[in-house]
């Protein structure tokens, strides 16, 4: 009978489908407690990614936090870096559980912004960590690192090191419009003391901070320009791409190597003297304070306000005199990722 | 076939339910409510007209990519530069509107035409060259890329007029608020499901997925239809892209970077055969509530949002096997 | 049947020529099919026979020649313009759609709308009256199917074949062709395909056989067009030539007469194919 031949696959279908979904819901679904209302204040953290070990370090944080204070933690992220409308998506759903508080890393700056502002007129406080808002009072608060302060310490640490000798500067930026990125490479040319454009600076490149473009900008900026001694990076891993570059054309010695960041491996990498210093900053402490604010609000209705400075550190194993730094052995302990 | 005549009892077709049960939907469906029961049982907060509302509402953009995906994966396509298209269509509307251009209808008319045009080219390319769907869509997905980029000089466009935001207005019904983007995503739906399975046009999008001989055999006009169904799409896109702005009230050059493969997932999970001529835009709306309700629900219940992408990586392997064994069955 | 030469044959050509660069394929070929007929056409592999079909369907342009439907002078442009005129072909792979019906099989390409604006402004189908006449159809040629609304790839082989033989049925005003038909069927569902196509001549339809099978051609055909190099080397009745001899004309060993008697132009060829020169 020629109709089995269509119903067998419907039956198989059905049952498989709904046999996975039991299955996969029962797995993951364990470990979550019950509903809001009576139960814990809820905490939301809406980081820009959740494979990037900031915001890895930053959830960490939050979930230590969240425990002291006896609040519950519900995360999410966008799905990649830039993902404006995971981020809406998340808002929405936090706000509907019944969240207290989101604490997010926007990855768009302008165009979360309406969805923000429709959680806080549900009273949910809202608090920006790592990079603010435009405009930044979209949010209750910001917490987050003063960039321009971190790109003007290692601008300064290039400035004394280069001491007596003529500059030739690449710098390997983020992206354009960014304003992370903006702000480091503008506090780096203040710490160094040029304007921009400046004719010291011989080469700009855009790595989005990733570390094979990273490398690719570097290979390009040596192909571009010769004698080049002073390499601003915007992170980390963009950093290690040069080094991998300026490896390759025997370099590595010549070339100082200045970034941002402070994670785990380019703290290791200041130590094994691939990058000569990096500013660290602190995503947990981000995290930590900002689910102590929510926590606050949920218990006396105290909303958080304005900006706080989570703090940089200079982090080199080879000081110059004139700047302020900490040696590797203290960035590893306070290191993320 | 047998010399003895047998009586034709079947005249009348299929009964609903019976229609409904063989449908290719019929796995999805049950999958949708099971997942819905599931998250009714562990959360307070799923089962309300207001969560529902909202879910519809946040995939009411993948959703509407999603039809114009269903329509080329039918013709045994696809289409990867769905999400990019939409992302300049959207920038296109944002921009010429929120810096005067263009009046807000202006402006909403040329994204569509923009969107149409990107459609027109793809089909164009795929059947007059004629070149594969997935080179040429994934060619146009970096044309569109980078013109949103470099039109919008990397900047979300903010201050938009009024009238461009107004389907992400929402007004109450009983005590729940329906978004009217919602309601154009579902009438969309609904038009495509007639017009696929109720008109010439419908079964011509099918014999042409099963077989392009033997459609251009049967007399249908094959090029034409290729290229009406993939500039079709990307008119559909266009409305994606209005559906977009109204949703986040900005013009955002970053937006639909995944909704490409996050469209093609929706029509997977809602029973339609990547390799053409089977399938159903009906499945599609289940597919896309599917991940909808996952998404929602995962969240309320407070579980990782990398749980979500994992279950929705094993529902579409499922999907496919499922796909694959009922076409061998059926041969 | 009567194959009286007086009747004007319902598909004539005269002189086809059709060149690829330097390649004859179809080298100043005559066809004549007569009302009510099996016209069988066979020939060796490159014989040229399906650049034949293809010039009689549209499928081709010949370069040059004529071909008459009903005595008059037609040119077809396209497999279109042919079907537009009654030809209509049963192609060896169907030309179904795998996933659709019958009912929507058979109306693939010229669907029915419903009446008044529901079909004039929504395009409606007339789903019903489409599976009432394809219904009708299948039982004109008594084929027995359980549904109509099964999709066709849950039928048969020879299940395939008699919706696609009742499909060109249903639409051929002048003429069905059709390639190959038992080429990929067992004994018995090819039995019941001949027994379909003999259902369809009784019917008053001439039909056009293209095979390689000589029993199927031998068991149906009224006539048999031999196509050897590109043109028409004999035409003939089955009962006035054995199997083997057929073969031979087919391979050249022997070569009709104009009174219908043969000669052995190879005898060894002749011998090979078991005919004996006499």
């Amino acid at each position: 009978m020629p109709r089995n031949h269509h119903a067998v696959p419907t039956l198989v279908r059905v049952t498989a489908c709904t046999a996975v979904a039991t299955l996969a819901l029962t797995a993951c679904g364990s470990g979550s407690q019950g509903g809001p209302g009576d139960g814990p204040v809820k905490v939301g953290l809406i980081t820009k990614t959740d494979t990037n070990p900031f915001f890895v370090k930053m959830k960490e944080g939050a979930e230590q936090a969240a425990k002291d204070s006896g609040v519950e933690l519900v995360s999410a992220a966008g799905k990649f870096d830039g993902d404006n409308a995971g981020q809406v998506t998340a808002v929405e759903n936090m706000v509907n559980s019944g969240v207290k508080g989101i604490l997010i890393t926007p990855n768009d700056s302008k165009a979360i912004v309406p969805a923000l502002e429709k959680a806080r007129a549900k009273n949910v406080l809202v608090i920006a960590l790592d990079s603010p808002t435009e405009p930044q009072d979209a949010t209750d608060a910001l917490f987050a690192t003063d960039n321009v302060k971190a790109g003007e310490l290692i601008g300064q640490y290039a400035k004394a090191a280069m001491t007596g000798k003529q500059a030739k500067i690449a710098t390997l930026d983020l992206a354009p419009g960014v304003a992370v990125g903006l702000q480091r490479h503008e506090g780096f040319l203040k710490g160094f003391g040029i304007p921009e454009g400046d004719p010291s600076i011989v080469c700009s490149q855009d790595t989005g901070g990733d570390q094979a473009k990273g490398q690719t900008a570097m290979e390009n900026c040596l192909q571009k320009a010769s004698g080049i001694n002073v390499v601003y990076t915007v992170n980390e891993p963009a950093a290690l791409g040069a080094y991998t570059a300026l490896k390759a054309k025997g370099l590595e010695e010549k070339v100082l190597v200045v970034s941002v960041d402070g994670g785990c491996t380019g703290t290791k990498a200041v130590k094994e003297g691939k990058i000569a210093a990096t500013s660290q900053q602190y995503p947990l402490k981000m995290a930590s304070l900002g689910v102590k604010a929510v926590a606050d609000f949920a218990e006396n209705g105290k909303k958080a306000s304005g900006y706080t400075d989570t703090g940089v550190t200079l982090i080199t194993d080879q000081s110059q005199t004139g700047t302020e730094a900490e040696d590797t052995a203290y960035g590893l302990e306070n290191c993320w990722g | 076939m047998t010399a003895t005549t047998t009586p034709y009892d079947q005249l009348k077709g299929p009964t609903a339910v019976r229609r409904l049960l063989a449908a290719p939907t019929a796995g999805p469906l049950a999958a949708l409510l099971l997942a819905c029961v599931f998250f009714s049982l562990t959360t307070e907060q799923f089962l309300s007209g207001g969560n529902f509302s909202l879910i519809v509402q946040q995939v009411m953009v993948v959703g509407t990519l999603a039809i114009g995906q269903t329509l080329i994966i039918l013709t045994a396509g696809i289409d990867l530069s769905c999400g990019a298209v939409m992302a300049f269509g959207s920038i296109v509307i944002a921009k010429t509107a929120a810096e005067g251009t263009l009046s807000p209808l202006a402006a909403i008319t040329l994204g569509l035409v923009v969107c149409g045009g990107f459609g027109l080219l793809n089909g164009l390319l795929v059947q007059m060259i004629p070149l594969p769907p997935f080179i040429v869509t994934l060619g146009m997905l970096n044309v569109a890329f980078a013109l949103t980029h470099i039109y919008s000089a990397e900047q979300t466009v903010t201050g938009l007029p009024a009238p461009l935001t107004a389907l992400g207005e929402t007004f109450p019904l009983g005590r729940t608020d329906i978004t009217y983007g919602s309601l154009v995503t579902i009438a969309l739906f609904l038009a495509f499901a007639y017009a696929l399975s109720s008109t010439s046009w419908g079964r011509h999008v099918y014999a042409l997925g099963n077989s392009p001989e033997s459609a251009r055999l049967n007399g249908i006009r094959t090029s034409r239809l290729t290229i009406g169904v993939y500039t079709l799409a990307g008119l559909v896109y266009g409305i994606a892209a209005l559906l977009l702005i109204s949703r986040t009230g900005v013009g955002d050059p970053q937006a639909g970077q995944t909704d490409n493969l996050d469209s093609i997932t929706a029509v997977v999970l809602g029973g339609t055969s990547l390799f053409g001529g089977r399938g159903a835009v009906l499945g599609t709306f289940i597919g896309v509530l599917i991940v909808g309700v996952f998404r929602n629900g995962l969240q309320l219940m407070g579980v990782a949002s990398i749980y979500q992408t994992l279950i929705t990586g094993i529902l579409v392997i499922l999907a496919v096997t499922v796909d694959q064994i009922s076409r061998k069955k059926a041969r | 049947m009567s194959t009286d030469t007086s009747m004007t044959p319902v598909l004539q050509a005269r002189g086809l020529v059709k060149k690829y660069g330097q390649v004859t394929a179809i080298d100043g070929a005559d066809f004549d099919l007569m009302p009510g007929e099996v016209l069988a056409v066979i020939g060796d592999n490159g014989a040229g026979k399906t650049s034949l079909i293809k010039a009689l369907t549209g499928a081709i342009v010949p370069d040059e020649g004529e071909i008459r439907l009903q005595g008059s002078p037609i040119r077809f442009s396209g497999p279109q313009s042919a079907r537009e005129h009654g030809i209509e072909t049963v192609y060896q792979d169907l030309a179904v759609a795998a996933s659709m019906d019958i009912a929507s099989n058979m109306f693939l390409g010229r669907e029915l709308r419903r009446p008044g604006v529901l079909g004039s402004a929504f395009r409606m189908l007339d789903k019903k009256r489409m599976r009432e006449e394809a219904a009708a159809h299948m039982a004109d040629l008594k084929i027995g199917l359980r549904s109509l609304t099964q999709p066709v790839e849950t039928l048969s082989g020879g299940q395939r074949q008699a919706v696609a033989v009742a499909r060109a049925v249903a639409w051929a005003r002048s003429v069905v062709v059709m390639d190959e038909p038992t080429a990929a069927l067992g004994v018995r569902e090819s039995g019941q395909v001949l027994d379909l196509i003999r259902r369809v001549r009784d019917k008053g339809m001439p039909v056009v056989l293209i095979s390689h099978n000589m029993p199927h051609v031998f068991e149906i055909a009224d006539r048999i067009h031999v196509h050897r190099l590109g043109r028409r080397e004999a035409l003939i009745k089955p009962s006035d030539h054995s199997m083997a001899e057929v073969v031979a004309i087919m391979t050249g060993a022997l070569t009709v007469k104009s009174d219908g008697g043969t000669v052995v132009t190879d005898a060894d060829a002749a011998r090979a194919a078991g005919v004996s020169a006499h």
